[in-house]
Protein backbone atom coordinates (compact mmCIF):
# COMPACT_ATOMS: atom_id res chain seq x y z
CA UNK A 1 0.00 0.00 0.00
CA UNK A 2 2.89 2.43 0.57
CA UNK A 3 4.18 1.92 -2.82
CA UNK A 4 0.28 3.31 -4.14
CA UNK A 5 0.71 6.26 -1.52
CA UNK A 6 3.82 6.80 -2.93
CA UNK A 7 2.53 6.93 -6.59
CA UNK A 8 -0.43 8.70 -6.25
CA UNK A 9 0.54 11.75 -8.26
CA UNK A 10 1.17 10.14 -10.91
CA UNK A 11 -2.12 7.12 -10.35
CA UNK A 12 -4.19 10.57 -9.87
CA UNK A 13 -2.92 11.60 -13.02
CA UNK A 14 -3.51 8.71 -15.04
CA UNK A 15 -7.07 9.30 -13.47
CA UNK A 16 -7.41 12.85 -14.67
CA UNK A 17 -6.38 11.24 -18.42
CA UNK A 18 -9.63 8.91 -17.86
CA UNK A 19 -11.68 11.87 -16.70
CA UNK A 20 -10.74 14.00 -19.60
CA UNK A 21 -10.83 10.90 -21.91
CA UNK A 22 -14.22 10.09 -20.93
CA UNK A 23 -15.62 13.94 -20.64
CA UNK A 24 -14.47 15.05 -24.28
CA UNK A 25 -15.70 11.73 -26.00
CA UNK A 26 -18.96 11.63 -23.83
CA UNK A 27 -19.93 15.61 -25.13
CA UNK A 28 -19.09 14.98 -28.48
CA UNK A 29 -20.80 11.45 -28.46
CA UNK A 30 -23.78 13.18 -27.06
CA UNK A 31 -24.06 15.82 -29.99
CA UNK A 32 -23.28 13.04 -32.75
CA UNK A 33 -25.37 10.20 -31.36
CA UNK A 34 -28.45 12.75 -31.55
CA UNK A 35 -27.61 14.02 -35.03
CA UNK A 36 -27.34 10.02 -35.92
CA UNK A 37 -30.81 9.87 -33.99
CA UNK A 38 -32.52 12.67 -35.59
CA UNK A 39 -31.05 10.93 -39.05
CA UNK A 40 -32.85 7.74 -38.26
CA UNK A 41 -36.24 10.00 -37.72
CA UNK A 42 -36.14 12.41 -40.44
CA UNK A 43 -38.40 12.05 -43.53
CA UNK A 44 -35.19 11.68 -45.98
CA UNK A 45 -35.15 8.09 -46.85
CA UNK A 46 -31.05 8.26 -48.00
CA UNK A 47 -30.38 10.47 -44.26
CA UNK A 48 -32.79 7.58 -42.15
CA UNK A 49 -30.48 4.90 -44.45
CA UNK A 50 -27.10 6.27 -43.28
CA UNK A 51 -27.90 6.25 -39.97
CA UNK A 52 -29.29 2.89 -39.90
CA UNK A 53 -26.10 1.82 -41.62
CA UNK A 54 -23.67 3.83 -39.24
CA UNK A 55 -25.78 2.07 -36.37
CA UNK A 56 -25.41 -1.33 -37.79
CA UNK A 57 -21.71 -1.60 -38.23
CA UNK A 58 -20.45 0.58 -35.60
CA UNK A 59 -22.37 -1.01 -32.91
CA UNK A 60 -21.69 -4.68 -34.11
CA UNK A 61 -18.01 -3.55 -34.24
CA UNK A 62 -15.82 -4.64 -31.27
CA UNK A 63 -14.18 -1.39 -29.70
CA UNK A 64 -10.31 -2.36 -30.08
CA UNK A 65 -10.87 -2.56 -33.78
CA UNK A 66 -12.56 0.67 -33.78
CA UNK A 67 -9.11 1.75 -31.85
CA UNK A 68 -7.04 0.33 -34.36
CA UNK A 69 -9.07 1.92 -37.19
CA UNK A 70 -8.59 5.23 -35.30
CA UNK A 71 -4.92 5.15 -34.34
CA UNK A 72 -3.11 3.16 -37.11
CA UNK A 73 -6.05 3.64 -39.98
CA UNK A 74 -5.92 7.49 -40.05
CA UNK A 75 -2.05 8.18 -40.09
CA UNK A 76 -2.00 6.32 -42.86
CA UNK A 77 -4.81 8.45 -44.69
CA UNK A 78 -2.19 11.51 -43.69
CA UNK A 79 -4.29 12.04 -40.64
CA UNK A 80 -1.46 12.47 -38.17
CA UNK A 81 -2.79 13.43 -34.38
CA UNK A 82 -2.06 12.83 -30.58
CA UNK A 83 -3.06 9.43 -29.42
CA UNK A 84 -5.57 11.26 -27.03
CA UNK A 85 -7.04 12.71 -29.74
CA UNK A 86 -7.29 9.64 -31.93
CA UNK A 87 -8.20 8.03 -28.49
CA UNK A 88 -11.05 10.67 -28.33
CA UNK A 89 -12.27 9.90 -32.12
CA UNK A 90 -12.62 6.12 -31.22
CA UNK A 91 -14.57 6.24 -28.07
CA UNK A 92 -16.87 9.06 -30.10
CA UNK A 93 -17.27 6.98 -33.16
CA UNK A 94 -18.16 4.08 -30.87
CA UNK A 95 -20.28 5.43 -27.73
CA UNK A 96 -22.57 7.83 -30.34
CA UNK A 97 -24.14 4.32 -31.83
CA UNK A 98 -25.19 3.93 -28.65
CA UNK A 99 -26.09 7.04 -27.99
CA UNK A 100 -27.69 6.95 -31.12
CA UNK A 101 -30.09 4.03 -30.34
CA UNK A 102 -31.01 5.17 -26.45
CA UNK A 103 -32.13 9.13 -27.83
CA UNK A 104 -34.21 7.34 -30.73
CA UNK A 105 -35.79 5.10 -28.02
CA UNK A 106 -36.68 8.34 -26.55
CA UNK A 107 -37.81 10.31 -29.55
CA UNK A 108 -39.81 7.11 -30.49
CA UNK A 109 -41.63 7.56 -26.38
CA UNK A 110 -42.67 11.56 -27.22
CA UNK A 111 -46.46 11.04 -28.33
CA UNK A 112 -47.77 11.43 -31.76
CA UNK A 113 -50.24 13.49 -30.89
CA UNK A 114 -47.55 16.13 -29.57
CA UNK A 115 -45.30 16.52 -32.35
CA UNK A 116 -48.86 16.87 -34.34
CA UNK A 117 -49.83 19.87 -32.47
CA UNK A 118 -46.82 21.16 -33.03
CA UNK A 119 -46.80 21.01 -36.77
CA UNK A 120 -50.03 22.70 -36.43
CA UNK A 121 -48.76 25.29 -34.63
CA UNK A 122 -47.17 25.84 -37.45
CA UNK A 123 -43.48 24.68 -36.15
CA UNK A 124 -41.28 23.51 -38.91
CA UNK A 125 -39.38 19.76 -38.69
CA UNK A 126 -36.48 21.50 -37.19
CA UNK A 127 -38.27 23.45 -34.24
CA UNK A 128 -40.84 20.22 -33.51
CA UNK A 129 -37.67 18.72 -32.44
CA UNK A 130 -35.71 21.03 -30.93
CA UNK A 131 -38.76 22.48 -29.03
CA UNK A 132 -41.05 19.56 -28.33
CA UNK A 133 -39.60 16.08 -29.00
CA UNK A 134 -35.81 16.20 -28.00
CA UNK A 135 -36.64 18.01 -24.31
CA UNK A 136 -39.05 14.66 -23.91
CA UNK A 137 -36.44 12.33 -25.43
CA UNK A 138 -33.84 13.59 -23.29
CA UNK A 139 -35.53 13.58 -19.85
CA UNK A 140 -36.90 9.84 -21.14
CA UNK A 141 -33.81 8.36 -21.59
CA UNK A 142 -31.44 9.69 -18.81
CA UNK A 143 -31.36 6.23 -17.23
CA UNK A 144 -30.22 4.44 -19.95
CA UNK A 145 -28.02 7.20 -20.97
CA UNK A 146 -26.22 6.86 -17.85
CA UNK A 147 -25.42 3.67 -18.34
CA UNK A 148 -23.98 4.10 -21.91
CA UNK A 149 -21.48 6.89 -20.35
CA UNK A 150 -20.63 4.48 -17.51
CA UNK A 151 -19.81 1.95 -20.12
CA UNK A 152 -17.52 4.98 -22.00
CA UNK A 153 -15.59 5.94 -18.82
CA UNK A 154 -14.33 1.97 -18.65
CA UNK A 155 -14.03 1.75 -22.32
CA UNK A 156 -11.21 4.89 -22.22
CA UNK A 157 -9.16 1.86 -20.42
CA UNK A 158 -8.85 0.26 -24.20
CA UNK A 159 -6.38 3.63 -24.38
CA UNK A 160 -3.90 1.74 -22.71
CA UNK A 161 -2.98 -0.35 -25.56
CA UNK A 162 -2.44 2.89 -27.65
CA UNK A 163 -0.20 4.72 -25.89
CA UNK A 164 -2.35 6.66 -23.47
CA UNK A 165 -1.28 6.99 -20.24
CA UNK A 166 -4.62 6.84 -18.88
CA UNK A 167 -5.31 5.04 -15.37
CA UNK A 168 -5.62 1.30 -16.30
CA UNK A 169 -2.01 2.01 -18.74
CA UNK A 170 -0.22 3.87 -15.24
CA UNK A 171 -1.19 0.74 -13.37
CA UNK A 172 0.35 -1.75 -15.75
CA UNK A 173 3.12 0.47 -15.41
CA UNK A 174 3.67 0.78 -11.72
CA UNK A 175 2.97 -2.70 -11.60
CA UNK A 176 5.82 -3.43 -13.66
CA UNK A 177 8.19 -1.23 -10.98
CA UNK A 178 7.36 -3.25 -7.93
CA UNK A 179 5.58 -6.32 -8.84
CA UNK A 180 4.36 -6.78 -4.88
CA UNK A 181 2.28 -4.08 -5.07
CA UNK A 182 -0.17 -5.67 -7.91
CA UNK A 183 -2.89 -6.10 -5.42
CA UNK A 184 -3.38 -2.52 -4.09
CA UNK A 185 -3.05 -0.98 -7.13
CA UNK A 186 -5.92 -3.19 -8.49
CA UNK A 187 -7.86 -2.05 -5.74
CA UNK A 188 -6.86 2.00 -5.93
CA UNK A 189 -7.39 1.72 -9.71
CA UNK A 190 -10.82 -0.43 -9.35
CA UNK A 191 -11.98 1.99 -6.59
CA UNK A 192 -10.65 5.00 -8.68
CA UNK A 193 -13.21 3.69 -11.59
CA UNK A 194 -16.18 2.92 -8.65
CA UNK A 195 -15.72 6.48 -7.95
CA UNK A 196 -15.88 7.94 -11.10
CA UNK A 197 -18.75 6.05 -12.59
CA UNK A 198 -20.70 6.59 -8.88
CA UNK A 199 -20.16 10.25 -9.52
CA UNK A 200 -21.49 10.03 -13.04
CA UNK A 201 -24.48 8.09 -11.54
CA UNK A 202 -25.21 10.09 -9.01
CA UNK A 203 -24.72 13.32 -10.91
CA UNK A 204 -27.12 11.91 -13.62
CA UNK A 205 -30.07 10.97 -11.09
CA UNK A 206 -30.11 14.34 -9.73
CA UNK A 207 -30.52 15.70 -13.52
CA UNK A 208 -33.38 13.41 -13.90
CA UNK A 209 -34.91 14.49 -10.51
CA UNK A 210 -34.63 18.11 -11.67
CA UNK A 211 -36.14 18.29 -15.10
CA UNK A 212 -38.86 15.41 -14.79
CA UNK A 213 -41.93 16.28 -15.48
CA UNK A 214 -45.25 15.76 -13.54
CA UNK A 215 -47.18 13.35 -14.61
CA UNK B 1 -71.23 43.08 -65.20
CA UNK B 2 -74.08 42.24 -61.68
CA UNK B 3 -72.68 38.54 -62.09
CA UNK B 4 -68.64 39.15 -62.10
CA UNK B 5 -68.87 41.57 -59.25
CA UNK B 6 -71.34 38.86 -57.08
CA UNK B 7 -68.83 36.48 -58.21
CA UNK B 8 -65.75 38.20 -56.80
CA UNK B 9 -68.04 39.19 -53.43
CA UNK B 10 -68.75 35.45 -53.16
CA UNK B 11 -64.90 35.07 -53.77
CA UNK B 12 -63.67 37.11 -51.32
CA UNK B 13 -65.89 35.80 -48.50
CA UNK B 14 -64.49 32.37 -49.15
CA UNK B 15 -62.07 31.65 -46.46
CA UNK B 16 -61.92 27.73 -47.27
CA UNK B 17 -62.32 26.04 -50.56
CA UNK B 18 -61.94 22.46 -50.94
CA UNK B 19 -62.30 21.05 -54.47
CA UNK B 20 -62.55 17.35 -55.39
CA UNK B 21 -60.45 16.08 -52.72
CA UNK B 22 -59.32 12.86 -52.77
CA UNK B 23 -57.73 10.48 -50.36
CA UNK B 24 -56.85 6.61 -49.94
CA UNK B 25 -55.40 4.92 -47.06
CA UNK B 26 -54.38 2.24 -49.07
CA UNK B 27 -57.31 0.47 -50.83
CA UNK B 28 -59.31 2.33 -48.43
CA UNK B 29 -61.14 5.65 -50.11
CA UNK B 30 -61.29 7.97 -47.29
CA UNK B 31 -62.72 11.30 -48.60
CA UNK B 32 -64.79 10.65 -52.13
CA UNK B 33 -64.42 13.80 -54.13
CA UNK B 34 -64.87 16.33 -51.39
CA UNK B 35 -66.39 19.68 -52.76
CA UNK B 36 -67.10 22.19 -49.44
CA UNK B 37 -67.00 26.08 -49.35
CA UNK B 38 -66.30 27.91 -45.98
CA UNK B 39 -67.14 31.61 -44.97
CA UNK B 40 -65.88 33.91 -43.22
CA UNK B 41 -67.30 34.01 -39.53
CA UNK B 42 -69.22 30.84 -40.39
CA UNK B 43 -69.23 27.96 -38.06
CA UNK B 44 -70.20 24.50 -39.28
CA UNK B 45 -70.58 21.52 -37.73
CA UNK B 46 -69.69 18.31 -39.39
CA UNK B 47 -71.11 15.26 -38.10
CA UNK B 48 -71.35 11.54 -39.24
CA UNK B 49 -70.36 7.90 -38.01
CA UNK B 50 -67.22 6.50 -36.86
CA UNK B 51 -64.95 5.91 -39.51
CA UNK B 52 -66.62 8.17 -41.85
CA UNK B 53 -63.53 10.43 -42.47
CA UNK B 54 -64.20 13.41 -40.33
CA UNK B 55 -61.07 13.35 -38.62
CA UNK B 56 -59.10 12.68 -42.59
CA UNK B 57 -60.93 16.18 -43.52
CA UNK B 58 -59.99 17.64 -40.35
CA UNK B 59 -56.30 17.06 -40.98
CA UNK B 60 -56.55 17.11 -44.88
CA UNK B 61 -57.68 20.69 -44.50
CA UNK B 62 -54.35 21.76 -42.70
CA UNK B 63 -52.19 19.13 -44.50
CA UNK B 64 -51.12 17.09 -41.19
CA UNK B 65 -52.44 14.47 -43.75
CA UNK B 66 -51.27 14.55 -47.76
CA UNK B 67 -54.29 14.58 -50.22
CA UNK B 68 -53.90 11.84 -53.06
CA UNK B 69 -55.52 14.79 -55.68
CA UNK B 70 -57.86 17.76 -55.38
CA UNK B 71 -57.20 21.48 -54.06
CA UNK B 72 -57.46 22.83 -50.18
CA UNK B 73 -57.45 26.82 -50.32
CA UNK B 74 -56.98 28.63 -47.28
CA UNK B 75 -58.05 32.71 -48.05
CA UNK B 76 -57.88 32.04 -51.94
CA UNK B 77 -54.30 30.39 -51.39
CA UNK B 78 -53.68 27.04 -52.28
CA UNK B 79 -51.58 25.09 -49.92
CA UNK B 80 -48.47 24.19 -50.69
CA UNK B 81 -46.86 20.91 -50.59
CA UNK B 82 -44.29 19.78 -47.29
CA UNK B 83 -41.74 22.77 -46.68
CA UNK B 84 -41.25 26.10 -44.91
CA UNK B 85 -44.60 27.33 -46.86
CA UNK B 86 -46.67 25.05 -45.55
CA UNK B 87 -46.02 25.11 -42.34
CA UNK B 88 -46.53 29.51 -42.30
CA UNK B 89 -49.67 28.72 -44.26
CA UNK B 90 -50.56 26.28 -41.84
CA UNK B 91 -49.91 28.20 -38.69
CA UNK B 92 -53.05 30.14 -39.88
CA UNK B 93 -55.10 26.71 -39.24
CA UNK B 94 -55.47 26.19 -35.99
CA UNK B 95 -56.50 22.77 -34.34
CA UNK B 96 -57.89 21.43 -31.39
CA UNK B 97 -57.59 18.06 -30.93
CA UNK B 98 -59.49 15.01 -28.90
CA UNK B 99 -56.72 14.41 -27.06
CA UNK B 100 -55.45 17.75 -26.51
CA UNK B 101 -51.98 16.71 -27.11
CA UNK B 102 -50.45 19.20 -24.86
CA UNK B 103 -46.97 19.55 -25.02
CA UNK B 104 -46.49 18.29 -21.09
CA UNK B 105 -43.00 19.31 -20.64
CA UNK B 106 -44.41 22.93 -20.75
CA UNK B 107 -46.73 24.89 -18.40
CA UNK B 108 -49.47 25.89 -19.72
CA UNK B 109 -48.39 29.54 -20.34
CA UNK B 110 -45.56 27.69 -22.43
CA UNK B 111 -47.43 25.74 -24.69
CA UNK B 112 -50.05 29.43 -25.55
CA UNK B 113 -46.70 31.40 -26.26
CA UNK B 114 -44.69 28.61 -28.16
CA UNK B 115 -46.50 29.10 -31.80
CA UNK B 116 -46.27 33.00 -31.24
CA UNK B 117 -42.35 33.39 -29.99
CA UNK B 118 -41.11 30.37 -32.60
CA UNK B 119 -43.00 30.91 -35.75
CA UNK B 120 -44.09 34.16 -35.15
CA UNK B 121 -41.38 35.81 -34.07
CA UNK B 122 -43.10 37.83 -31.07
CA UNK B 123 -40.83 38.73 -28.41
CA UNK B 124 -40.92 36.87 -25.42
CA UNK B 125 -42.81 39.62 -22.82
CA UNK B 126 -45.18 40.47 -25.42
CA UNK B 127 -46.20 36.68 -26.35
CA UNK B 128 -46.57 36.09 -22.35
CA UNK B 129 -48.73 39.11 -22.10
CA UNK B 130 -51.43 37.87 -24.50
CA UNK B 131 -50.92 34.43 -23.38
CA UNK B 132 -52.07 35.47 -20.38
CA UNK B 133 -55.25 37.54 -22.04
CA UNK B 134 -55.99 33.90 -23.88
CA UNK B 135 -55.64 31.85 -20.70
CA UNK B 136 -57.85 34.50 -18.93
CA UNK B 137 -60.59 34.70 -21.75
CA UNK B 138 -60.43 30.29 -21.29
CA UNK B 139 -61.18 31.03 -17.85
CA UNK B 140 -57.76 29.61 -16.86
CA UNK B 141 -55.65 32.73 -15.45
CA UNK B 142 -54.52 31.30 -12.39
CA UNK B 143 -53.55 28.01 -14.26
CA UNK B 144 -50.76 30.25 -16.23
CA UNK B 145 -47.80 27.98 -14.41
CA UNK B 146 -49.41 24.23 -14.10
CA UNK B 147 -48.19 21.45 -15.65
CA UNK B 148 -51.26 20.09 -18.62
CA UNK B 149 -50.82 16.84 -15.80
CA UNK B 150 -51.88 19.17 -13.35
CA UNK B 151 -54.40 20.13 -14.78
CA UNK B 152 -58.55 18.46 -15.69
CA UNK B 153 -59.28 17.26 -18.81
CA UNK B 154 -61.62 20.22 -19.49
CA UNK B 155 -59.36 22.43 -18.18
CA UNK B 156 -55.85 21.01 -20.88
CA UNK B 157 -58.60 21.26 -23.42
CA UNK B 158 -58.94 24.86 -23.20
CA UNK B 159 -55.53 25.86 -22.71
CA UNK B 160 -55.65 23.77 -26.03
CA UNK B 161 -57.95 26.04 -27.31
CA UNK B 162 -56.03 28.76 -25.87
CA UNK B 163 -52.71 27.80 -27.48
CA UNK B 164 -54.32 27.85 -30.77
CA UNK B 165 -56.29 31.49 -30.51
CA UNK B 166 -53.05 32.20 -29.73
CA UNK B 167 -51.60 31.78 -33.23
CA UNK B 168 -54.24 34.52 -34.10
CA UNK B 169 -55.79 31.75 -37.17
CA UNK B 170 -58.22 32.47 -39.88
CA UNK B 171 -59.76 29.23 -39.39
CA UNK B 172 -59.97 27.08 -36.34
CA UNK B 173 -60.50 23.12 -36.56
CA UNK B 174 -61.85 21.03 -33.93
CA UNK B 175 -61.61 17.45 -34.18
CA UNK B 176 -64.21 15.92 -31.47
CA UNK B 177 -62.99 18.39 -28.70
CA UNK B 178 -65.41 17.20 -26.10
CA UNK B 179 -65.24 13.45 -26.38
CA UNK B 180 -62.38 12.62 -24.35
CA UNK B 181 -63.64 14.46 -21.87
CA UNK B 182 -66.06 13.41 -18.42
CA UNK B 183 -69.35 15.16 -18.91
CA UNK B 184 -69.38 17.59 -16.34
CA UNK B 185 -66.07 19.09 -18.45
CA UNK B 186 -68.21 19.39 -21.58
CA UNK B 187 -70.17 22.45 -21.05
CA UNK B 188 -67.01 24.50 -19.65
CA UNK B 189 -65.35 23.60 -23.62
CA UNK B 190 -68.48 23.99 -24.79
CA UNK B 191 -69.05 27.80 -23.60
CA UNK B 192 -65.76 28.89 -24.89
CA UNK B 193 -66.47 27.48 -28.26
CA UNK B 194 -70.08 28.93 -28.26
CA UNK B 195 -68.17 32.71 -26.86
CA UNK B 196 -65.41 31.80 -30.18
CA UNK B 197 -68.60 31.40 -32.86
CA UNK B 198 -69.96 34.49 -31.21
CA UNK B 199 -66.58 36.64 -31.65
CA UNK B 200 -66.83 35.91 -35.72
CA UNK B 201 -64.32 33.22 -35.63
CA UNK B 202 -64.48 30.99 -38.55
CA UNK B 203 -64.78 27.36 -37.09
CA UNK B 204 -64.99 23.76 -38.53
CA UNK B 205 -65.99 21.16 -35.64
CA UNK B 206 -66.54 17.53 -35.51
CA UNK B 207 -68.79 17.17 -33.13
CA UNK B 208 -71.78 15.12 -32.07
CA UNK B 209 -72.89 17.79 -29.52
CA UNK B 210 -76.41 18.91 -30.88
CA UNK B 211 -76.79 21.41 -28.43
CA UNK B 212 -73.48 23.11 -29.72
CA UNK B 213 -74.58 22.70 -33.44
CA UNK B 214 -78.22 23.97 -32.63
CA UNK B 215 -77.17 27.13 -30.49
CA UNK B 216 -73.80 28.30 -32.53
CA UNK B 217 -73.55 26.12 -35.93
CA UNK B 218 -74.50 28.20 -39.37
CA UNK B 219 -74.71 24.27 -41.13
CA UNK B 220 -74.47 20.76 -40.19
CA UNK B 221 -72.41 18.79 -42.92
CA UNK B 222 -72.93 15.21 -42.72
CA UNK B 223 -70.12 12.82 -43.89
CA UNK B 224 -71.11 8.68 -44.35
CA UNK B 225 -68.41 6.52 -45.96
CA UNK B 226 -65.91 9.63 -47.11
CA UNK B 227 -68.83 11.63 -48.83
CA UNK B 228 -70.96 14.60 -47.63
CA UNK B 229 -73.84 13.01 -48.06
CA UNK B 230 -76.19 16.64 -46.83
CA UNK B 231 -75.40 20.04 -45.67
CA UNK B 232 -78.10 22.09 -43.95
CA UNK B 233 -78.78 24.12 -41.22
CA UNK B 234 -78.91 22.77 -37.80
CA UNK B 235 -82.43 23.03 -37.67
CA UNK B 236 -83.52 21.32 -40.85
CA UNK B 237 -80.80 18.74 -40.40
CA UNK B 238 -81.70 17.63 -36.57
CA UNK B 239 -85.55 17.84 -37.48
CA UNK B 240 -85.92 17.33 -41.33
CA UNK B 241 -83.11 15.04 -42.02
CA UNK B 242 -83.58 14.51 -46.24
CA UNK B 243 -81.43 11.47 -46.56
CA UNK B 244 -81.86 8.20 -45.84
CA UNK B 245 -78.16 8.05 -44.02
CA UNK B 246 -78.86 10.70 -42.17
CA UNK B 247 -82.45 9.46 -41.09
CA UNK B 248 -80.85 6.55 -39.79
CA UNK B 249 -77.76 7.90 -38.08
CA UNK B 250 -79.74 10.40 -36.19
CA UNK B 251 -81.80 7.63 -35.18
CA UNK B 252 -79.16 5.56 -33.85
CA UNK B 253 -77.49 8.69 -31.84
CA UNK B 254 -80.85 10.10 -30.57
CA UNK B 255 -82.15 6.76 -29.22
CA UNK B 256 -79.26 6.98 -26.42
N1 LIG C 1 -53.32 6.59 -40.85
C1 LIG C 1 -54.27 5.76 -41.32
N2 LIG C 1 -53.94 4.64 -41.99
C2 LIG C 1 -54.88 3.81 -42.48
N3 LIG C 1 -56.20 4.01 -42.35
C3 LIG C 1 -56.60 5.10 -41.68
C4 LIG C 1 -55.66 6.03 -41.12
N4 LIG C 1 -56.35 7.02 -40.51
C5 LIG C 1 -57.65 6.71 -40.68
N5 LIG C 1 -57.83 5.58 -41.38
C6 LIG C 1 -59.11 4.97 -41.76
O1 LIG C 1 -59.81 5.92 -42.54
C7 LIG C 1 -61.19 5.89 -42.22
C8 LIG C 1 -61.65 7.27 -41.81
O2 LIG C 1 -61.03 7.59 -40.57
P1 LIG C 1 -61.33 8.91 -39.77
O3 LIG C 1 -60.48 8.91 -38.56
O4 LIG C 1 -61.24 10.07 -40.67
O5 LIG C 1 -62.86 8.71 -39.35
P2 LIG C 1 -63.73 9.56 -38.36
O6 LIG C 1 -64.97 9.93 -39.11
O7 LIG C 1 -62.97 10.65 -37.77
O8 LIG C 1 -64.11 8.49 -37.26
P3 LIG C 1 -64.32 8.68 -35.67
O9 LIG C 1 -65.68 9.25 -35.46
O10 LIG C 1 -64.20 7.29 -35.14
O11 LIG C 1 -63.21 9.56 -35.18
C9 LIG C 1 -61.37 4.84 -41.15
O12 LIG C 1 -61.83 3.66 -41.79
C10 LIG C 1 -60.00 4.65 -40.58
O13 LIG C 1 -59.82 3.34 -40.16
MG1 LIG D 1 -62.19 11.04 -35.82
Amino acid sequence: MDFVIEQRTVILEGFWMTVRLTVLSGVLSLLFGTVLAVMRVCPIPPLRWAGAFYVTVVRNTPLTLVFVFSTFGLPRLEIRFSFVTFAIIALTVYTSSFVCEVVRSGINSVAAGEIEAARAIGLPFGQTLGQVVLPQAFRAVIPPLTSVFIALTKNTSIAVAFSVAEATSILRRLQNQDASATFPLLLTTAAGYIVLTLFLSFSFSRLERRVAVAR
Amino acid sequence: MQAISDERLIGSDHLLELSNVQKHFGPLHVLKDINLTVDRGEVVVVIGPSGSGKSTLCRAINRLEPIDSGTVKVDGEPLPAEGKALARLRSDVGMVFQSFNLFSHKTALENVTLGPVKVRGLRKAEADERARELLDRVGLAEKADAMPAQLSGGQQQRVAIARALAMEPKLLLFDEPTSALDPEMISEVLDVMVELAGSGMTMIVVSHEMGFARKAAHRVVFMDEGEIVETATPADFFDNPTSRRAKSFLSKILSH
